[in-house]
């Protein structure tokens, strides 16, 4: 719950900027994502990760390759800090046959199996147990791999939460769950939905240690994330973090989530993810103000270059679907 | 025995590939309610042979997770009743995932369970559900009715990419039947004659072919030869062995135990008179379970599910066709 490094020393300028650059990324994405959506060139749902940057983007830094992952339906952010190809996401955005499903996904499946990505999934809740299973896949056949699930305050009552967390715990898999506490279940606020609204005391009812964390605090999130991780490794899993955050605006695009409160969204937007993290990098590390618009102006021209590159990209054929349709 | 086939198929395939486990209810220390799981935990150890909670969506999701991930779980559901607990697991996840990732996601995850009647088990415990299954893209759905197959496909089953239902009937687990020495592997999709016959075709699977064969062999005494066929596989369908059946012998009866409503022995029906309308010689017959849950009273419970006299009275409907065609002519 501290904003220092776990070894106490001071956070490298390298991993400040990885998170910068990450969290920019990511709001870049959504915010230019919403303007291709709007303009018609994006179809079907879209959960934007808008405010809620600081937890893909310090979870994502504390892992390493051979990790896995496992996301929710907001899953752009997920995606992105583990460092998906910007090419393939928006391309699949655009239901383009060079997206990472071949636009047979969307926004809510984009999964890269290779990469270690499980997917985001389209059924609120699913991605706790597939992301116990690998981490018990790990466990059987040896590895020192850690799977991180992220999910959510809307997830934390669906019955799978509890049953997959206790799976988890009575075989002591390398195994931690992120619950992103963004306050909402859809439209729903966390008063409504449960009597007690610090979710990681749901782990600690059966014996799995649990955290709370400032979730728009990417640092704060890499720090509990890299202990969480470290212990996994030592076979001291499965470990619970409780992110706390809030989002900037509705569930999806075409909600304008007129529930939330002004003053609530104001005080989050006070505490914005994107702008900490970039205040950590300048303050923390001396980088200078060039040296900052370069970074932006890199990770906007490498999104204008991905959608460039899906609007020149095809679509799977009806007839390669009609192949694809005949192995069913 | 069924239950040593399937043991035996579990075995081997443990022994060959180091990334097969097993995980459920009661399976490790107590070897399992059927015992097919009896001796694995000695042999393999508490890492690949693991008690569950009772937690059905939970272990679902945890083994098609682990087979996401490149493992190859089993998860064995004690009733089929019980894995509708685990539904979204099956449905949303392991069935679409191939898909949704445009083809390069697989998921090598085998449910097994054990479904139909049972001596009094009543509504919970006792249904034949192979057709939520059957109506799902992406799942393969696998019914063994006897103990050489059950090994055989079980063998296949766990070298495969995408997602399998293999469903076990609790009353076969103490049948007993011959098992071919060696390495006995049997690919899906093809289906086996149990009896071969030339006058009436008759379909059946898991449970419904002993009964099918006992028919078979009482209208053997009235002069009527059925052949009796059982896919093994529902999903893959062998249906060319379907077709080539019915060309010799123009009448069909498909026995199920499940209900009848939106059945499986339906859309076979749909699907040949479809592709061999004009091989008929009289309506097909469908012998199922009642629209109904399995009662408790052991008599009720047998009224509820198609017993052998009822596979025997369809077959004779079917010739009686015949031979008013033959009058009319």
């Amino acid at each position: 719950m501290s904003a220092q490094s776990s070894n106490g020393n001071a956070p490298s300028r390298e991993l400040l900027e990885k998170l910068f650059r990450t969290a920019y990324k990511i709001r870049v994405f959504e915010t230019e994502g919403i303007k291709l959506y709007r303009q018609g060139l994006i179809r079907g749902y879209f959960h934007p990760y808008l405010g809620q940057e600081g937890i893909a983007t310090g979870v994502c830094a504390a892992l390493k390759d051979g990790d896995y992952i496992a996301s929710t339906h907001r899953g752009h952010g997920h995606c992105i800090a583990w460092g998906a190809s910007i090419n393939k996401m928006v391309a699949e955005l655009l239901q383009k046959d060079t997206g990472y499903c071949r636009g047979y996904g969307g926004s809510m499946h984009i999964a890269d199996i290779k990469a270690g990505n499980l997917g985001a999934n389209g059924i609120v809740g699913a991605g706790t147990p597939l992301g116990v299973g690998a981490a018990l896949a790990s466990q059987i056949k040896g590895t020192d791999a850690v799977t991180v699930t992220f999910t959510t305050d809307g997830a934390s009552n669906n019955g799978t939460f509890m049953e997959s967390l206790n799976l988890a715990a009575i075989w002591n898999l390398a195994f931690v769950l992120v619950v992103e506490n963004n306050q909402y279940a859809v439209s729903t606020k966390i008063e409504e939905s449960t009597r007690e609204v610090d979710l990681y005391k749901r782990g600690l009812a059966i014996g799995v240690e649990s955290y709370q964390v400032d979730g728009n605090d990417s640092l704060a999130v890499y720090n509990m994330t890299k202990d969480a991780v470290e212990k996994c490794r030592r076979g001291e899993g499965p470990i619970l973090i409780e992110a706390k955050t809030y989002r900037h605006m509705g569930h999806h695009v075409n909600d304008p989530g007129k529930y939330m409160p002004a003053d609530r969204l104001a005080y989050y937007k006070e505490r914005d993810p994107v702008d900490r993290a970039r205040a950590a990098l300048t303050e923390m590390s001396g980088i200078d103000q060039s040296e900052i618009d370069a970074i932006e102006n890199e990770i906007r021209l490498e999104f204008e270059a991905a959608v460039e590159f899906s609007k020149a990209s095809g679509e799977v054929t009806i007839a390669e679907f009609r192949e694809f349709a005949a192995a069913y | 025995m069924y239950r040593d086939a399937l043991r035996e198929a579990i075995d081997e395939e443990m022994e060959r590939d180091s990334s097969v486990f097993i995980i459920g209810e009661g399976i490790a220390e107590r070897g399992g309610s059927y015992k097919v799981t009896e001796g694995l935990l000695d042999k393999y150890g508490a890492n690949r042979v693991r008690d569950t909670p009772i937690a059905e969506a939970g272990m679902i999701g945890v083994g098609v997770g682990a087979a996401i991930a490149g493992a190859r779980p089993i998860v064995e559901i004690l009733y089929v009743d019980f894995a509708m607990l685990g539904m979204d697991m099956l449905v949303n996840q392991a069935a679409k995932f191939r898909l949704m990732t445009g083809g390069d996601g697989r998921v090598p995850f085998v449910m097994r369970t054990q479904g139909g009647t049972g001596g009094g088990v009543a509504a919970q415990h006792s249904q034949s559900l192979e057709a939520l299954f059957y109506h799902i893209p992406g799942l393969q759905v696998v019914m063994p009715s006897v103990p050489a197959d059950a090994k055989g496909l079980l063998k296949y089953a766990l070298r495969q990419q995408d997602p399998v239902m293999f469903l076990e009937h609790k009353h076969l687990y103490m049948t007993k039947g011959m098992v071919p020495d060696g390495e006995h592997v049997i690919e899906f999709g093809k289906g086996d004659i149990k009896r071969p016959g030339k006058d009436v075709t008759i379909i059946a699977w898991s449970n419904m072919i002993p009964r099918a064969l006992e028919a078979a062999a009482k209208l053997a005494e009235e002069g009527i030869d059925a052949e009796v066929l059982d896919p093994r596989t529902l999903v893959p369908l062998d249906k060319a062995m379907i077709l080539t059946s019915v060309a010799k012998t123009n009448r069909v009866v498909i026995a199920q135990e499940a209900v009848r409503r939106g059945g499986v022995a339906s859309d076979i029906a749909s699907i040949i008179q479809a592709e061999a309308f004009y091989d008929l010689d009289a309506p097909i017959e469908i012998v199922a379970g009642l629209n109904i849950p399995v009662p408790f009273n052991l008599e009720l419970e047998k009224a509820s599910v198609p017993q052998v006299d009822d596979i025997v009275v369809a077959a004779r409907r079917t010739l009686h066709a015949k031979s008013f065609a033959l009058a009319a002519e």
